[in-house]
């Protein structure tokens, strides 16, 4: 089971224009990561905390509502998070310009 | 708003304190003035003091409450780690991670969110899901086909229907319709007729909402011929009435004229025309009628005109009414506003300078041009120095400096031309309405030939016509006295990108032309000139006449004529054939009306030809034209 996570997140990795992925846990803590370890930190830290936000925003806006996926798209590349109670996926990826 | 001072001084500010006791006052000192000490004295005069009076002055100062400022930086730690776990310690954290991955949870999570993940990735490698689409193409011309609806029709709420004359929209967005009715024709109308004239409501949000009531009837003692909205002013207008008399309104005092101009100073005919000036007070206007003056009023002072002009074209030491043109139309640019323009009845279009000393001055120059009275006149708002006539039976557009033709017409139409207007949006597009019920729009820049689109709004004569401000709507109306309100479509009232740089071309392409014939004609007439003085000395000298110019002149139209004539007749063969299918009647209308209008073509040619003498090579050019010309007429 753990190798096929193992595959599974290698896979992403190689898909076209991918950067990096992480796995956070809920308090933060970047468990799995591809890129080096500041940026990992950085990333893993802002993200939980924007996710958060974000998760209760739509639960706000209607009680029965939950944050699926959430995306940013800036200028140089795109943050595609998946959030879930205990975990949180982020991949940032190059898209198709 | 209560405006209170508060004044704080600190009790440690004020000074000692006052001590009261309770005793009498206690004599400490007394000295007594000692008068000997005055003779040590002396009385000082003069006495030089000098004294200030200024504004007694204090110097206050005052701080505003600072913002304070402090320092602070951040620093980031990684955080999060459980306690017996030392962020610093490699082993330790990479213990901490592969414990966690060895969590059913933590596989059961990820294999789940990496479902969700792969779908956004793959699509984000398949399309740019926020491209932007056509970044930088400018939205290009769509040529859609032109349409035009009628919207609205009000109706002479009169049991006896009066023709309407002119139409006005007011100024605020044109959120009203003036419609005048007259009956013209001399002696027509019964006395007891109604007068009466209406401003009718349109909500050009809604314009088709049907109204059955006009919002306001104008109930004057004489019937109104022309009215007009003051641009400045959507609550005034001035009318034009048929007695002869103007008369000025006011729509908030009531439905009869706020003031009305004596009968004995003003026109003798019915005024056709009233425009109002741009002046400081904003209460200028000025008529013109058919009896040859053209007045300017002030609609506070109604007894008299400010000034008067008789339209007498020929050049002398005074003007004589009896001798004057008629004017059927006025043209007033209120950016040029010492100039004018006017429509004559027999054709000729005049342009005056209004502060010409002596009326000779005031004529400016002269154009022919038509072969009736010029019922429309106006010029291109964006193209001051282009304006357009309207009359007989077709549409001329004239720049000021070709004087002797219009650089651009439009062919003869079958039915007269009543009125026509350019569109004030759109400087290309202009508006013109027939007397068999058609309100044609043009648009030169995409067709010279015809209409852009010509819609048959009723069977009767279309009068009048007035755009719109916003260039899509425009109002007409008929001999019945109902009013026809059509709207366009938009592309005929928004105007395109090059819409002025194009319009400018052909413009001065046109009238390069113009000027360019007009030097080859003088030329011509010059030479002839001094032909005839020639063979006039030697008429008197020898015997040997000239005979050649006349030579010319005859087989030149000769030519023209053998040419006109078999054109003439195969139409006449064609039409015939193609009659067979219609009535009777309409195929001697249609034969009548072309031999009318050929006989006006042979006049022009003929006179063509005299001024073309001995250049056949232009008289076949003129030819071929009034050709093709005639055609169009006989198809169309």
């Amino acid at each position: 089971m753990a190798s096929e996570v193992e595959e599974t997140m290698k896979r992403i990795q190689s898909h076209k224009g991918v950067l990096g992925t992480i796995v956070v846990n809920s308090e933060g803590i970047p468990i799995k990561t591809t890129m080096d370890n500041t940026t990992t930190v950085q990333y893993a830290g802002l993200i939980s905390q924007l996710s958060d936000k974000a998760r209760s925003v739509v639960r706000d806006l209607d009680p029965t509502n939950d944050l699926t996926f959430l995306r940013i798209r800036s200028r140089k590349h795109e943050i595609m998070v998946a959030p879930d109670k205990e975990f949180i996926l982020i991949v940032i990826q190059n898209p198709t310009e | 708003m209560e405006i209170q001072y508060a004044y704080t001084k600190k009790r440690s500010e004020f000074g000692r304190q006052c001590l009261f006791v309770d005793e009498g006052p206690k004599l400490l000192e007394n000295v007594t003035p000692n008068k000997e000490e005055l003779n040590k004295y002396i009385f000082k005069n003069p006495v030089s003091r000098s004294t200030q009076c200024s504004s007694v002055l204090a110097e206050h100062e005052l701080n505003t409450i600072r913002a304070q400022y402090d320092q602070h930086g951040m620093n980031h730690t990684e955080g999060g780690w459980p306690r017996e776990v030392n962020p610093a310690d490699e082993e330790q954290t990479l213990r901490f991670k592969k414990k966690i991955e060895k969590d059913e949870m933590y596989i059961h999570t990820v294999l789940q969110l990496t479902h969700a993940m792969e779908h956004c990735i793959l699509q984000n490698n398949a399309i740019n899901i926020y491209e932007e689409y056509f970044e930088g193409v400018e939205s290009a011309t769509i040529m859609e086909r032109c349409s035009a609806r009628t919207l609205n029709v009000y109706r002479d709420p009169n049991k006896v229907n009066q023709p309407v004359t002119h139409l006005s929209w007011s100024p605020d967005g044109g959120t009203r319709l003036a419609v005048s009715h007259c009956n013209l024709e001399f002696q027509r109308s019964p006395r007891h007729l109604s007068t009466f004239s209406y401003i009718w409501e349109v909500d050009t949000a809604l314009p088709a909402e049907n109204p059955n009531k006009p919002q306001l009837t104008l109930k004057p003692a004489v019937p109104i011929v022309c009215l007009e909205y003051n641009p400045k002013d959507p609550n005034c207008l001035v009318s034009g009435m048929f007695s002869g008399q103007v008369a000025f309104w006011d729509v908030r005092k009531s439905s009869t004229p706020a003031g009305m101009s004596a009968l004995e100073p003003s026109h003798r005919d019915p005024v056709y025309s009233v425009l109002w000036i741009n002046s400081k007070s904003g209460t200028e206007f000025f008529s013109s009628s058919t009896d040859g003056q053209i007045k300017w009023w002030d609609t506070r002072k109604l007894n008299e005109p400010n000034e008067t002009l008789i339209l007498d074209v020929v050049k002398g030491e005074e003007q004589v009414l009896s001798r004057a043109l008629g004017a059927s139309c006025l043209e007033y640019e209120g950016t040029i506003p010492t100039r004018f323009m006017v429509g004559t009845e027999n054709g000729c279009v005049i342009s005056c300078n209004r502060k010409g000393k002596t009326a000779a001055e005031k004529i400016v120059s002269k154009y022919t041009a038509h072969v009736g009275p010029v019922y429309a006149l106006q010029r291109n708002p964006s193209f001051l120095k282009n304006f357009l006539t309207i009359g007989d039976w077709m549409a001329r557009i004239w720049s000021e400096d070709c004087k002797e033709s219009s650089i651009m017409w439009t062919c003869n139409h079958q039915a007269q031309l009543t009125d026509g207007a350019w569109s004030p949006t759109r400087s290309s597009v202009f508006f013109t309405t027939r007397m068999d019920g058609t309100l044609d729009a043009w648009d030169i820049l995409q067709e010279q030939r015809e209409a852009v689109i010509s819609v048959k709004v009723c069977d009767y004569q279309l009068r009048s016509l007035r755009v719109h401000d916003q260039g899509q709507l425009v109002a007409v109306g008929n001999n019945l006295g109902t009013s026809y309100l059509v709207e366009f479509n938009e592309s005929l009232a928004t105007t395109q990108r090059n819409d002025k740089a194009l319009l400018t071309a052909m413009l001065e392409r046109e009238s390069r032309r113009e000027r360019i014939l007009e030097a080859r004609n003088r030329e011509i007439r010059l030479r002839q000139r001094t032909k005839m003085a020639e063979s006039l000395h030697r008429d008197i000298s020898g015997k040997e006449t000239i005979n050649t110019p006349s030579i010319i002149l005859d087989s030149a139209v000769k030519n023209a004529e053998k040419d006109f004539f078999t054109i003439i007749e195969l139409e006449l063969a064609a039409i015939q054939a193609a009659a067979e299918a219609h009535e009777v009647e309409e195929e001697y209308e249609i034969k009548a009306e072309a031999l009318i209008s050929d006989k006006t073509k042979k006049k022009e040619t003929i006179f063509m030809v005299d001024e073309l003498k001995g250049e056949n090579s232009e008289d076949e050019f003129e030819g071929e034209d009034m050709d093709k010309d005639t055609e169009g007429t006989n198809e169309s």
